[in-house]
């Protein structure tokens, strides 16, 4: 799947800091209605979002209901983001909605795989530096420099590794990154079938 | 220095470091089922690539399949039918075993893995499922993944993975009497919570891991997902080698001979050192059960519902009110005696062969209270199929549960089959959060034995002092 290629996003942030968001909340297994990675943004958040299960009527209470954070690119988020299910759809249906990064103090590893593997910039920063995002819009993530950053100035730098970065920045596709390996690939294959026969059934 | 088991297999598996941490690792085996696996072999196909080792490579329906009997393509999940036939139309394209209903190998991915010895020590295995972890407890590195790296699986056979820390889990001494490997892992759970393995591999080991039988240590690898790790590993021994030998898929003959051989050398090494040691006591773990929406939301039955504890730094005080509040649970309420609407006994965590016989073990001669819906699904086919050998089917029927056929079922709502809103469900499953088994449904993870006393009881019930219920 080609994805869209992240250099510098300057976007409102919405604030959904809770711990321990899952897979199943960011889209219900009801939402996935279809063999496909698209038509899911619908479902986001979908047992929150709307006011009856399986209904469309939007709940106002709900953050993402708010019309402040309608144009909304980039999610707040608590610790753990992501744990559960490894369901991708829950990294396809952020970004068919149109989320682009997410700030929270850790990942579940599964999800922030299937983030990078979307186009999702998934940035780690300590729980009181998103409250304190939270109070201030718009946000930017600059992915080259590796940094966030509020108007008033202040800015945080953030890791992720070189491997997830040019991925994101170039909208890489990675079987076309592993492939460019297959005589390496093959070569090892073949010396370990000699070692472990019983793996090549 | 010696190396931890993990690093054993790492190193053995690497074909390039991509630097950064990050390695390219050789895939042994890649498992597949109807909810994810399906769109990433069509997603494959439409791109035009091949799958690199489809004789390492196996297909099951388990996710989606109903599991009532007679069952057909057709599901009580609306849309059910597409998944169903789109992946057994790309698993035939594609040349790779499917275990499709009505083959007496299906049954859920993590269950008949194990049993035809698919996963093998020292093999690195892969699934787009995050309870992959369960089958580490073979010794291997088996680990969940997306759509989208399972299709880079299969067109490379190789991952391109950070490399995860390390982290040793010991628990010293015995289980006692009629503590289960799942109420260990939920004690685990509410120990380091649910991202109390985050970033890191979990090796279960010490004498209580060692005294399980391998349906145990299945269970409790299942359950490191929950405490977000990379994985779960047991390293193989006896026990393992045991149970392995003349399954399906095991190496027979010299390669028998050969791989027991490089087997027995898969363990972390005395002087190895792990980047977090944890121990954990085996006496002090007691029949368990949640009372939240997160697995961390872990207690003894005997506890009483607990407060907000700031200090413990897992939940924010907003959290735990919002889990008694969907729960409609206070603090300091008492959890045995607590009425429940449902009981359910299937799932990866806990549908086996000696998960069914424990919980047969205190169904018999008894009925389920009479409000209560209780529910069996059997992992697999197979121990379907052995379970009804022993008449333990008749047990489970002639107690009041439905006797299904085997599948993941309502261990989570698809949007097919509910336990209802606001119903309380006692459930061996390994998932507690929000709408999991139905809109609004309150989950109780347990044991089987304690969902079986539970389901007679009519209550949340310690089974260890069912005849004083």
């Amino acid at each position: 799947m080609t994805v869209q290629p992240f250099d510098r996003l300057t976007a409102t942030a919405m604030p959904l800091i809770r711990d321990n968001i899952d897979t199943d909340a960011i889209i219900p297994s009801r939402e996935m209605t279809s063999v496909s990675k698209k038509g899911l943004a619908g479902g986001l958040f979908a047992g929150w979002r709307y006011t009856a299960i399986g209904g469309r009527d939007p709940d106002p209470a709900f953050v993402m209901n708010d019309p402040h954070y309608a144009h909304a690119r980039i999610l707040l988020a608590g610790r753990n983001f992501g744990c559960g299910s490894s369901r991708e759809h829950a990294a396809w249906a952020l970004a068919e909605y149109g989320f682009r990064a997410i700030l929270a103090p850790s990942f579940n590893p599964i999800f922030r795989g299937n983030c990078i593997r979307n186009g999702i910039v998934p940035v780690e920063l300590d729980a009181q530096i998103i409250t304190q995002i939270a109070a201030a819009n718009p946000v930017t993530v600059d992915l080259i420099a590796g940094t966030v950053s509020l108007p008033d100035g202040s800015a945080w730098p953030f890791a992720l590794e070189a491997e997830a970065r040019e991925m994101l920045v170039e909208g890489l596709d990675a079987i076309e990154l592993t492939a460019k390996r297959s005589a390496d690939i093959a070569a090892f294959r073949a010396a370990d079938a000699r070692q472990r026969p019983w793996i090549y059934l | 220095m010696g190396k931890t088991l993990f690093e054993k297999l790492w190193d053995s598996h690497v074909i390039a470091d991509l630097g950064g941490g990050v390695g390219l690792l050789l895939i042994d085996r890649i498992l597949l089922h109807e909810r994810t696996g399906g769109v990433a072999l069509e997603s494959l196909r439409d791109a035009g690539r091949d799958v690199l080792a489809s004789r390492q490579t196996f297909v099951t329906m388990d996710h989606i399949v109903d599991t009532l009997p007679g069952r057909t393509d057709r599901t009580i999940m609306p849309t059910g039918t597409q998944f169903i036939t789109a992946t057994r139309r790309a698993a035939n394209e594609a040349g790779l075993t499917l275990f499709d209903i009505g083959d007496p190998g299906q049954g859920i991915v993590h269950v008949i893995s194990p049993e035809q010895a698919i996963v093998l020590p020292g093999a690195t295995l892969v699934c787009p499922d995050s309870h992959t972890c369960t089958q580490g407890a073979m010794g291997a590195l088996a680990w969940g993944i997306g759509s989208t790296e399972a299709e880079h699986a299969l067109a490379t056979a190789t991952l391109r993975v950070r490399k995860p820390k390390t982290m040793r889990i010991t628990v010293n001494g015995r289980l006692g009497i009629g503590v289960t490997p799942k109420d260990l892992a939920l004690h685990i759970l509410a120990r380091f919570g649910s991202a109390g393995a985050n970033g890191h591999i979990v090796e279960y080991a010490g004498e209580a891991v060692r005294a399980l039988d391998i349906e145990g240590r299945l269970t409790l690898c299942n359950m490191a997902t929950e405490l977000s790790a990379f994985s779960g590993i047991i390293a193989a021994d006896e026990t393992t080698f045991d149970y392995l030998q003349g399954r399906a898929y095991a190496p027979t003959g010299a390669d028998w001979d050969r791989a027991l051989a490089a087997w027995r050398d898969l363990h972390s090494d005395d002087d190895a050192t792990f980047d977090v040691d944890h121990v954990v006591d085996a006496a002090a773990v007691a029949p368990m059960v949640t009372w939240g929406t997160s697995p961390q939301h872990s207690v003894a039955l005997d506890q009483p519902v607990p407060a907000f504890d700031a200090a413990s730094g897992r939940d924010t005080r907003e959290a735990h009110d919002r889990a008694l509040a969907y729960m409609d649970l206070k603090p300091g309420q008492s959890l045995t005696g607590l009425p429940i609407d449902a009981a359910f006994i299937g799932s990866c965590t806990n549908a086996r062969l000696s998960d069914l016989r424990r919980a047969a073990a205190i169904l018999r001669g008894h009925r389920v209270a009479p409000h209560v819906k209780a529910i069996c699904v059997p992992g697999s086919t197979s121990v379907k199929a052995q379970a009804e050998a022993e008449g333990l089917d008749r047990i489970f029927i002639d107690a009041g549960f439905e006797w299904r056929e085997a599948g993941c079922s309502m261990c989570f709502f698809a949007g097919g089959e509910s336990f209802g809103q606001r119903q309380r469900v006692v459930t061996s499953t390994n998932r507690n959060f929000e709408s999991r088994q139905g809109p609004e449904t309150r989950s109780h993870l347990a044991s089987p034995e304690t969902v079986a006393a539970s389901a007679i009881a009519g209550i949340l019930t310690d089974p260890r002092n069912r005849d004083a219920a």
